[in-house]
């Protein structure tokens, strides 16, 4: 599957919408629900994707679509999956949630439907930060970025704490289907999404949203932003089947994390031992990931 | 659909009760999560389900946040469905109620009363329904397990009314009702079907024709639906009194709308009460009337919408008016007081609030009796207090 493969003409979620200039989210919601197709319900949580492609009455959303709140993604893809099988009508179930949706106050009900195996497809866009509500932490935020809630401080250089690693937690869940993408591998993400598609049961596909505003980075760059995110460790591409890891990405060169990090500006005030600090944690990520060092 | 069941009598709990009104009314998804003590509800539930009585979809979550999230989704996809929570669990809801009723889905949730922390109990208040006053949803308490089963059945047809369009949450008593068996007369499938109908979603998630639910909505469009939704509760009176009018003719059961007014035409003094204390101060009623005073009763079924033209009328009869309430706002008197006070605006007759039963703590006869003799001293304007709390250590009366 290629990108020159998909219905250039068929979207369901259309021009016109305002995110900001070099936002992925779009990228990533254009392109899935292309492959996702006509039979498809749509629910997002509160986000970025709910504003700019939701707000009444200038829709983006060609689908039928629903919003309830922020951190009830889960139940909700559950509530309409269920509908429709009681009526014995297939359809796709799709949640587009972002990351403090989905880390922070969503974890509860996206745990509860993937253990219960709803049938729906579960999509984290992921941007590192509450960005809706203007780049505040969350659980998802990796370590020493600087946002409104863990500025780079005379004390306290920005977050403390590293990035949670939601993809395994749902790993855990073994639930029939889990994949991390990227924006810059379309190929696999592609393939990925149609995979999800095919599968019955809970699904869970998570994409690295690279988010130029709250990265303070060129809105011009936001698909090379993806690409060095793989390349340096920072986010690893996989698929697993029912907990077991059946599919693995390694990048041909293991790129320096400070690679990534220049030119976004909540690194901006990294000092050579919090550069380390970042290496070190994606260098054991690496190594839990390829079992080998790197 | 639901196999077809025959019309029987039963001996059951409220939960029970409540459990089977919703396999009557055929709905097609339930999400709900355990709370003491409207336990049972689901437990019985998911027996009907277990036992292949209905095919219903059942979704154990893992909260009642959840279960009213998925409620709202499912309704929203064209299913009729029910769940059931209590206290700190229509708390935790808290959210998602006004969420259910302001997208217009008439979802029905009977709420088992029970007090809210702090401390924890699990025995009967208000304290959980009452705060939801304004979440939008037609609030209505039951006096017996056979009002439970039947107004089950009543709300669905009035929450589903064309003119109403909104959740329903009638609620009972913890253990008093939730637990107590009693006998009740449960009609067939086929009649109660026939009664509610099958459900018509007025919105619906469907992708032959495409429609967006709960956007986000800029200040020219909310205003306006907000009216409508105050117009819709206000509609509900008229289609309560409608369909408990339906059901008395189809089952012989009457439940005379919003309140069911007892001995109310010659008396001097009336008491307003909500749940099962009703039935206790019919008792005291009785007596009393017995021994010649002219008391009278006005239960009150409906909190929301609230009925304000009922209570006016018997109010202009009679020289005082009581509210048993079984929660407090803080420093102002019961709900239910507070909400007659503004009824009977620009009328001028004492109004007496009674506060009994809190935590659950007993609400007794001779309570109950205390509370007419002290309308009657209000009736000749002897009334030393507007609020009066019955049967509290540190307070005489």
């Amino acid at each position: 599957m290629n990108i020159k493969d998909l219905p250039e003409d068929e979207n369901y979620f259309t021009p016109g919408h305002t995110a900001c200039a070099g936002c992925a989210a779009p990228i990533i919601v254009r392109n899935m629900m292309k492959i996702f197709g006509k039979d498809t319900i749509v629910y997002t949580p509160a986000n970025c994707l709910l504003v700019f492609g939701g707000t009444y009455p200038y829709l983006s959303w060609k689908v039928p679509y629903l919003h309830e709140a922020f951190e009830n993604t889960g139940s909700c893809i559950a509530g309409v999956s269920r509908a429709y099988k009681k009526k014995g009508k297939k359809v796709t179930v799709v949640g587009f949630a972002g990351d403090g949706g989905t880390y922070d106050i969503g974890i509860q009900a996206l745990s509860g439907a993937a253990e219960r195996n709803e049938d729906a497809i579960y999509v984290c866009y992921d941007n590192e930060a509450y960005m809706n509500t203007g780049i505040q932490r969350s659980g998802s935020t990796p370590y020493g970025a600087s946002t409104t809630t863990t500025p780079a401080g005379k004390k306290i250089p920005g977050k403390l704490e590293h990035k949670k690693d939601m993809a395994e937690i749902m790993r855990a869940h073994q639930i029939p289907y889990v994949a991390t993408m990227s924006i810059a591998h379309p190929k696999d993400f592609l393939e990925k999404t149609k995979k999800a598609k095919e599968t019955e049961g809970f699904r869970y596909l998570h994409v690295l949203s690279p988010c130029p505003t709250g990265w303070r980075a060129d809105p011009a760059k936001t698909v090379e932003l993806a690409r060095k995110a793989v390349d340096c460790g920072m986010w690893t591409l996989y698929e697993a089947e029912y907990g077991e890891i059946t599919n693995i990405y390694k990048p041909k060169k293991k790129i320096p994390v400070e690679e990534y990090i220049r030119g976004q500006g909540r690194f901006r005030h990294f000092t050579p031992e919090m550069v380390e600090e970042l290496q070190r944690w994606v260098d054991e990520k690496w190594e839990r990931l390829y079992g080998e060092k790197p | 659909m639901i196999q077809k069941i025959d019309a029987k009598k039963m001996v059951v709990t409220g939960d029970y009760a409540a459990a089977y009104g919703a396999l009557l009314c055929d709905v097609d998804v339930v999400a709900a999560y355990p709370i003491t003590p409207q336990t049972i509800i689901v437990e019985e539930f998911s027996t009907f389900v277990n036992d292949g009585i209905t095919d219903a979809e059942f979704i154990m979550v893992e909260s009642e946040h959840s279960a009213m999230s998925a409620c709202i989704a499912a309704q929203a996809a064209g299913a009729r469905t029910f769940t059931a929570t209590s206290s700190q669990g229509l708390a935790l809801m808290h959210e998602m109620l006004s969420i259910a009723s302001a997208l217009r889905l008439p979802i029905v949730m009977p709420v088992v009363n029970r007090t809210v922390a702090a401390p924890i109990g699990i025995w009967c208040e208000y304290n959980d329904t009452m705060p939801q006053r304004d979440s939008g949803w037609l609030q209505m308490s039951c006096e017996d397990n056979q009002e439970v089963l039947d107004m089950i059945i009543m709300a669905y047809k009035m929450g589903e009314h064309k003119d109403v369009l909104l959740p329903v949450m009638p609620a009972l008593d913890a253990f008093i009702l939730s637990h107590t068996v009693e006998p009740v007369d449960a009609p067939s499938s086929d009649e109660v079907l026939d009664f509610i109908s099958h459900y018509k979603p007025h919105a619906i998630l469907d992708p032959d024709n495409p429609m967006a639910i709960g956007t986000f909505t800029p200040p020219e469009y909310i205003q306006e639906l907000r009216y409508q939704h105050h117009v819709a509760m206000n509609n509900a009176r008229k289609v309560i009194k409608d369909v408990t009018k339906e059901f008395a003719q189809k089952f012989g059961r009457d439940y005379h709308g919003l309140i069911e007014a007892y001995k109310c035409d010659d008396a001097e003094v009336v008491l307003i009460t909500m749940g099962t204390v009703t039935g206790t101060a019919r008792d005291i009623v009785d007596e009393m009337r017995a021994k010649g005073k002219k008391v009278g009763l006005i239960k009150l079924r409906f909190y929301r919408p609230f009925p304000i033209e009922e209570i006016r009328k018997i109010a202009e009869n009679v020289d005082a008016i009581g509210v048993y309430d079984r929660s407090i706002s803080y420093g102002t008197g019961g709900p239910m007081f507070i909400e007659t006070k503004n009824a009977l605006y620009g009328m001028e007759k004492p109004v007496v609030n009674f506060l009994a039963g809190l935590g659950g703590r007993d609400v007794v006869k001779g309570d109950v009796e205390k509370m007419f003799e002290i309308l009657l001293k209000a009736k000749e304007g002897e009334a030393k207090e507007e609020i009066y709390w019955i049967n509290t250590r540190g307070v005489s009366i």
